[in-house]
């Protein structure tokens, strides 16, 4: 096959036009159900915790109301995927608040000690609890710096068909893997937090150059809670 | 001695008199099927609609299926609806209970006759999408239970 000048430069222009269609409608369509999640993702949050407002628990509500996590009004050992927490400077007397849940770490401790392999990162960055092959040892639960991870003392009923839980295992934040999965391309919490008003927290693609999550981290200082650890998190925050 | 003796003695007598009545008894009474009746499974979903896969397999590797679902959706994020549990679920809960389980569900009737213990439901709900969410007051205790201050919550 021979192309004249004209049929080449034709051709040339089609493809040029093609190519950058095909990554916009790539990007801009959500992950098939039979594929795989890869590395090309790495999803995070960003919390702005000026704009966290003190008093305000809606995504702590919308989290638990979300994943059907229940207790037993018995608040040392009732689940927690995401807390509230409220920091003073005992030097000035300023008072913060922020929400703080699993930091989805991209080299997670609680990976680390798992003797069982339940605990394990997602190729995306989403740390999670294979709760088929959870003992029930809470060795991540000790080993997680931000307290993240809860136990289930007891028999649990009304779980939501996304997310199951029951007793004698470890269970966190799962930054909301269904959604993700979905292509909600949001949290419950991320979304709890927009219809307050406050839009404190921002999911999104950490590697993805184009996404507003990126462009933030980018553009002003943020912080992982405990840099020291180096555990680089998927969860990061700016105002603190 | 003796006394102890004679005591015994009737004992033994009283013993063989009740076993020989029992099994009178039980000469008289009509005799039971050998074995545990199979269970009746009601299949619960629309005559139209069929199964993933034929009736045979699915009896025999239905766990299979399950199992490689549980670790792709789990470990990969694949979460294909054709042999996952929540479809099951959706196709053969009860439409009365909403349920897989119960004296009459799906799942339990099989397992209890096969003398299957499966924990699958111990984790994962037996009701289906809808039924869950018609459940929502049980969320409403949640609610109120977050929205009060925890004296002993964790930091």
């Amino acid at each position: 096959m021979s192309l004249n000048r004209r049929e080449f430069l034709g051709l040339t222009a089609v493809a040029a036009l093609a190519t950058p269609g095909l990554r916009l409608v790539e990007l801009a369509q959500a992950r098939a159900p039979e594929e795989t999640a890869t590395k090309l993702q790495r999803w995070g949050l960003l919390i702005d915790a000026a704009k966290c407002a003190d008093g305000c628990d809606a995504c702590v509500t919308a989290c638990h109301v979300e994943n059907g996590v229940t207790g037993h009004n018995r608040p040392a050992t009732d689940p927690q995927w995401i807390r509230k927490v409220k920091i003073k400077d005992r030097q000035t007397g300023y008072v913060q608040t922020l929400p703080l849940m699993c930091q989805h770490c991209e080299h997670p401790p609680c990976v680390d000690v798992c003797p069982t392999g339940a605990s394990f990162k997602r190729a995306d960055g989403i740390v999670l609890v294979d709760k088929h092959i959870c003992i029930g040892c809470r060795y991540c639960m000790m080993a997680c710096p931000y307290k993240a991870r809860s136990f289930i003392h007891e028999d649990t009923k009304d779980q939501k068909p996304h997310a199951p839980r029951g007793k004698g295992t470890v269970e966190s934040c799962t930054l909301c893997v269904h959604k993700v999965d979905r292509g909600d391309n949001t949290t419950a919490c991320a979304e709890a937090c927009k219809k307050e008003g406050h839009e404190a927290i921002l999911f999104g693609d950490l590697n993805d150059a184009g996404s507003e999550i990126r462009k933030r981290l980018a553009s002003a200082p943020s912080t992982q809670l405990r840099p020291d650890l180096k555990l680089n998190t998927g969860v990061r925050y700016t105002g603190l | 001695m003796k006394r102890n003796m004679k005591q015994f003695v009737v004992g033994g007598l009283a013993a063989l008199l009740a076993l020989g009545g029992l099994a009178a008894a039980h000469a008289t009474e009509p005799k039971k099927p050998a074995r545990v009746p199979v269970p009746a499974i009601s299949v619960n979903k629309d005559k139209a609609e069929k199964c993933v896969e034929p009736t045979d397999v699915m009896r025999r590797d239905h766990m299979k299926f399950i199992q490689h679902q549980r670790d792709e959706t789990m470990h990969k994020g694949i979460r294909t609806s054709k042999h996952s549990l929540k479809n099951c679920v959706e196709c053969h809960a009860d439409p009365k209970t909403g349920s897989v389980l119960g004296k009459d569900g799906f799942c339990a009737t099989c397992h209890q006759y096969a003398a299957v213990t499966i924990d699958c439901f111990s984790c994962h709900t037996d009701k289906t999408e809808k039924r869950v969410s018609a459940n929502e007051p049980a969320s409403l205790e949640r609610l109120v239970r977050l929205s009060a201050p925890a004296a002993g919550a964790k930091p």
